[in-house]
């Protein structure tokens, strides 16, 4: 066989395995998709947006209001926190500590949290925060969310600081910028979008998070933005309502997975563009 | 004005063919690490000249340049000793204020390096780190910095557009423009044109040749041709040593080593 020919025949074989595997994580993806959506669909109604989550029981109507309230209230409250904390860590990663014991250690422990099963982040603000305070409250759930952004952005920070090339630090340095204001005005300034698109994904990460919050923040029938109290929220709801045999849970379970599935989506493309957009 | 004019000619000859020694290197050493990169480099960069440095790669220009405005105190493992005096003051000293020093020594690098902000704001930004300017002042200041930098009539009507959106030579100019206004009395130039076109570089050939009006130029080039077009003096460095240096026009038509003759026909490097 011709060499050409036998090169042409071997790169149309690659790409059929290629476009069978691609087609093969897409049917999953779509099956998943299309069934959060059918399921979610039935169950939507204004209902969902203005009552408090039902008790059990068919005939009983209601909707997702304190849940949808405290997950945004304690999504909002991590982000507050872990954010700050996190993007300023990773300026230290990335402008100060690059060749540093301190900062190597600090990015190897990094690793470790971003990759630790959110129910260790639970259990633990479970241990040291619940367990001390005697009962289950928003704030502790806010504490392990955070627990969870905090490495997110500590990690999309300094990675998105390092991939300033250090030809634009030796520019701002060379004109005798103090190393503060090179920080702030020239490497920060360069790598925003990236940061923000780790902060909206961090966000995305949290805002399905069950695990933590079922030690924490647990989950509330009614409405409550008592920080000290257990709070409701939309993956702990979707928990309890989805394992429970009650028609009417079930429905509002299926459109509560249908509003986290969207409002990631959601984050995911307004992520996206953010990124594209600067770095045309 | 006396009628013996002939001493005065001479003097005015002298003062010529010896012009005042703005920055002078005595006995200066540069260390990466272990690795000596400098030997012992005793030189003359002369006020309001171009000082051209030429060598092959890795024979430590660029690193001679970067002493000039302590670049290198960046790296904590880099470091010089001996003396390197600007205008009669030992810039390797401790106390020097580094941040006054760059003010005094500008630097323009290989690839331009606009930050990412308005084509003003690229200027305003050095100006700001030294200087309290009013708006009007600060106006005055880019404008006078864009002209210099023969990019004004380009950029004129859209200083507000981002100056990583301009072209590779001129976004070079861009930072020329932008270390020049902060009215520096030395501009470094580390091969400013390498990474440029044939048209942008004859630009920003032109423009060495009339910034040295107001500006003691010292610049790094690959390029042999460019050194004997734009420079006054040139130096030949190999290996770290200050190998030769002179008038260009005495460089590259009757040079004293022969080293620097081969290197200069292109028999080596």
């Amino acid at each position: 066989m011709d060499l050409r020919e036998k090169r042409r025949i071997i790169n149309k074989i690659a790409l059929g395995l290629s476009l069978l595997a691609m087609l093969f994580g897409l049917f999953w993806l779509a099956w998943v998709l299309f069934t959060t959506l059918r399921l979610g669909v039935a169950g939507l109604s204004l209902s969902l947006f203005t009552q408090m989550t039902p008790p059990p029981g068919a005939g009983e109507s209601g909707g997702l209001l304190n849940a949808i309230a405290g997950s945004l209230v304690m999504i909002v409250l991590a982000v507050a926190l872990g954010t700050p904390l996190g993007v300023l860590a990773g300026i230290y990663l990335a402008e100060y500590g690059k060749h540093t014991w301190l900062g190597r250690v600090t990015h190897f422990v990094n690793g470790v949290l971003l990759s630790a099963p959110s129910i260790i982040v639970g259990l633990f603000v479970y241990a040291v925060y619940v367990a001390r305070t005697g009962n289950f409250s928003a704030t502790a759930g806010v504490f392990s969310l955070a627990l969870i952004v905090l490495p997110v952005v500590v990690a999309t920070s300094e990675n998105m600081l390092r991939l300033v090339p250090d030809a634009l630090r030796e520019a701002a340095f060379a004109l005798g910028a103090p190393r503060h204001v090179m920080i702030l005005k020239v490497t920060l300034r360069a790598s925003l979008s990236g940061v923000m698109t780790g902060i909206l994904l961090a966000i995305a990460r949290i805002a399905g998070e069950t695990a933590p919050l079922l030690f924490t923040a647990l989950s509330n029938q009614f409405w409550s933005l008592d920080l000290n109290k257990p709070m409701a929220n939309l993956p702990v709801t979707i928990f309890k309502f989805a394992m429970s045999p009650f028609k009417n849970w079930q429905e509002i379970a299926w459109a509560g997975v249908f509003l986290i599935t969207l409002g990631i989506l959601a984050l995911n493309i307004v992520a996206r563009v953010f990124f594209r957009d600067q770095h045309k | 004005m006396n009628t013996d004019t002939k001493p005065s000619a001479r003097t005015t000859d002298k003062a010529a063919a010896r012009p005042d020694a703005q920055v002078v290197f005595r006995n200066l050493d540069f260390y990466y690490g272990r690795h000596h990169a400098l030997k012992s480099i005793n030189l003359d960069v002369y006020r309001r000249h171009v000082t051209a440095f030429i060598g092959p790669s890795g024979c430590g220009k660029s690193t001679l340049l970067r002493t000039m405005n302590r670049m290198y105190d960046l790296y904590p493992e880099q470091r010089a000793t001996g003396e390197l005096l600007l205008e009669g003051k030992n810039i390797l000293d401790r106390d020097v204020d580094i941040s006054l020093l760059r003010a005094e020594v500008g630097m323009v690098f290989q690839k331009p390096t606009p930050f990412p902000m308005s084509i003003y704001e690229n200027i305003a930004f050095g100006v700001r780190l030294h200087e309290r300017l009013s708006k009007t002042d600060m106006d005055e200041r880019v404008t006078w910095a864009l002209q210099k930098a023969a990019l004004w009539e380009e950029t004129k009507d859209k200083l507000s557009q981002s100056g990583m959106r301009l072209s590779g030579g001129q976004q070079q100019r861009l930072c020329i423009a932008r270390a020049i206004a902060v009215r520096p009395k030395v501009l470094l130039l580390d091969e400013p044109t390498s990474a440029l076109d044939p048209i942008s570089t004859m630009h920003i050939e032109e423009l060495v040749s009339e910034l040295k009006a107001e500006f003691t130029i010292a610049i790094v080039t690959h390029n042999m041709q460019q050194a004997a077009r734009i420079s006054d003096y040139t130096a030949y460095m190999y290996i770290g040593e200050m190998v030769e240096f002179g008038l260009t026009d005495q460089i590259f038509v009757e040079p004293r080593e022969k080293q620097t003759k081969d290197y200069i026909t292109g028999r080596f490097g």
